[in-house]
């Protein structure tokens, strides 16, 4: 009896840095977050309550817009992400030579620091010189300079574009292993029965896919509904609003206009959607792994 | 030749198809630095040339020599970015290792509970908690310096690295350290005589993805913490290069190459270890 308590406590010495920094740093803001979301606390020394005054501003039309821009921006980016990530490690499992280079080369989105793979989208998409617009005039498929960020719908797709395209290095690695963990006698089985390539991936690979697939999206979305750099850095949510989502609205009202009282209702209301994706996506791993032992 | 040799011989055509797919999926992946590339090579007349032009034509590496005088503070803003990821790695590391191996090894009443609070952690990006984090750092009075960048990035970068050599660490076999304890070694003796050494592979790991993990938040937290140039990461020194009126685009370019040269190096060096490294948690949960 006594050792297990000695190692309980050792275990909770040995956590104790982490817990301690992560309570500081993230514990306690989220606390604060939530009480100033009631304040009207700005650059102003004094901060008075005012209950639920923040939340009763942000319910309105543009905000309702914002919301529902931040999910359709979020949903397409994690589809696209999905489609090409997991087209990609298809591509990439096929035993051709090359592959391993192929494989590194599909790194760089990832590993490089993200703002500066964003100055060069934002370089493909300036209007007068950028290779999109240039090419597309070069092939006589525009008549003009097309500056991709400067009208709204572009933006928008021009942001999740961007989006996509850091992420799908990742979905592609992920799905990469996870084929790569489906057991090799299964197609040996599948083979000798007669069944052929395509046979053997729509019956094989892909169903036994779908839990990594589900693991994947779900984490994909919990990044692409935070994502933050890609928008400020190309649009800085314009033009005209078109490409602000939740996280740059809050930012714009709490950082921008040193609006914290306002800007914290705002974050708390990210924080309510971040936890039914959490929770939800707790619950699908959890039941996908225990499924699995089954 | 063996079954699986045969399974895997392809026809001409699925080669072809093959090749196809991947030429499609890297260009989409590889452009923007294609393009980025070329941009540093040609000179700034032809960069707004009209019809525009894809090769540099009488392109050269003079950017990369003017940009060292038309950036100001380049060379710093590469000190800062090492600087800063280099004391976020160590502080993690620090953290992340005996937090590992307490949640690898020991199951007590909340290690569930708390584990996914860490997990959860990794959740919340750091602009939902920008707020209250830029108070706690200005009644701190350590707005515009280096504690203000590092001391959120560790917080992110904590359960990942956690997540990642936990199940490493999972993987070593118990009766090591079992052993170990029966031969009487304290606890404390035998994590960092018998685990640290054999975990080692492991915690590179981490050490290599909390540096990019860094480099690559450098934004947020520099853009919203710091506002003076010598202390400014790359990211945001550039990014505050980019925002001037008139954008030397070839000597932009030609430094974010530069910048992003020695991290992509190392990343090709360890790129074996590294997707091996991540995959592992994603696969064997």
């Amino acid at each position: 009896m006594s050792v297990r308590r000695s190692t309980v406590i050792f275990a909770w010495i040995l956590l104790l840095p982490a817990v301690l920094y992560v309570t500081v740093i993230v514990a306690y803001p989220l606390v604060d977050t939530f009480i100033l979301s009631f304040t009207d606390a700005s650059l102003k020394k004094t901060t008075k309550w005012v209950g639920t005054a923040n939340y009763d501003k942000i319910f309105n039309a543009t905000f309702a817009e914002v919301i529902l821009r931040t999910f359709v921006w979020t949903a397409f980016s994690v589809a696209i992400k999905m489609i090409i990530g997991t087209f990609g490690a298809v591509m990439l499992n096929a035993a051709v030579p090359g592959r391993s280079l192929f494989r590194v080369l599909t790194m760089p989105p990832w590993i490089v620091p993200m703002a500066i793979g964003i100055f060069m989208w934002g370089w493909m998409y300036n209007g007068q010189f950028g290779m999109i617009s240039g090419m597309l005039q070069n092939w006589g498929l525009a008549d003009g300079p097309v500056a991709f960020l400067a009208h709204g719908s572009t933006a928008f797709w021009a942001t999740i574009i961007t989006d996509v395209w850091i992420g799908v290095p990742l979905v592609t690695l992920y799905m990469l292993a996870s084929m790569q963990a489906i057991p090799q006698d299964l197609y040996e089985a599948a083979w000798t029965d007669g069944a052929g390539r395509f046979y053997r991936f729509r019956r094989i690979t892909l169903p036994l896919l779908v839990p990594s697939m589900i693991t994947m999206s779900m984490l994909s979305l919990i990044a692409t509904f935070n994502s933050f750099d890609i928008i400020w850095i190309l649009t800085q949510g314009g033009p005209n609003g078109d490409t602000t989502t939740m996280i740059i609205d809050t930012y714009r009202t709490a950082i921008g206009s040193k609006k914290y009282g306002e800007g914290a209702a705002r974050a708390v209301l990210i924080c309510i959607f971040l936890s039914i994706f959490c929770i939800a996506y707790f619950r699908v791993t959890h039941r996908l792994a225990s499924g699995e032992s089954r | 030749m063996s079954q699986p040799a045969m399974i895997n011989r392809y026809r001409w055509y699925e080669l072809v198809g093959i090749y196809a797919g991947i030429f499609v999926f890297l260009s989409f992946i590889l452009s923007p630095f294609v393009e980025g590339f070329l941009v540093s090579l040609k000179p700034l007349g032809l960069l707004f040339s009209s019809p525009y032009r894809f090769w540099p034509e009488d392109g050269s590496f003079e950017a990369y020599r003017t940009m060292w005088v038309s950036v100001p503070g380049f060379a710093r803003y590469i000190f800062n970015s090492f600087f800063i990821s280099t004391i976020v790695t160590a502080v993690v590391l620090v953290l992340v290792v005996p937090s590992a191996y307490a949640f690898a090894r020991f199951k007590f009443r909340g290690s569930g509970a708390l584990l996914a609070a860490f997990l959860a952690v990794n959740m919340f990006s750091g602009a939902v908690l920008l707020i209250p984090l830029f108070r706690l750092m200005r009644s701190l009075g350590v707005l515009n310096t280096y504690f203000a960048m590092i001391v959120p990035g560790v917080a992110f970068l904590i359960p990942s690295g956690i997540w990642l050599l936990r199940t490493y660490m999972m993987r070593i076999p118990r009766e090591l350290d079992e052993a170990a304890f029966v031969d009487g070694a304290s606890h404390f003796y035998t994590l960092r005589r018998v685990i640290l050494p054999i975990a080692m592979p492991g915690i590179t790991v981490v050490a290599i993805t909390t540096f990019i993990g860094s480099y690559a938040q450098q934004f947020i937290f520099a853009l919203t913490f710091n506002s003076k140039t010598e202390y400014m990461p790359l990211p945001i020194g550039l990014y505050a290069y980019f925002g001037r009126q008139e954008v030397i685009w070839n000597e932009l370019m030609a430094a974010s190459f530069v910048g992003i040269a020695p991290a992509v190096i190392l990343i090709f060096l360890m790129q074996r270890y590294l997707v091996a490294g991540l995959t592992a948690g994603a696969v064997k949960q």
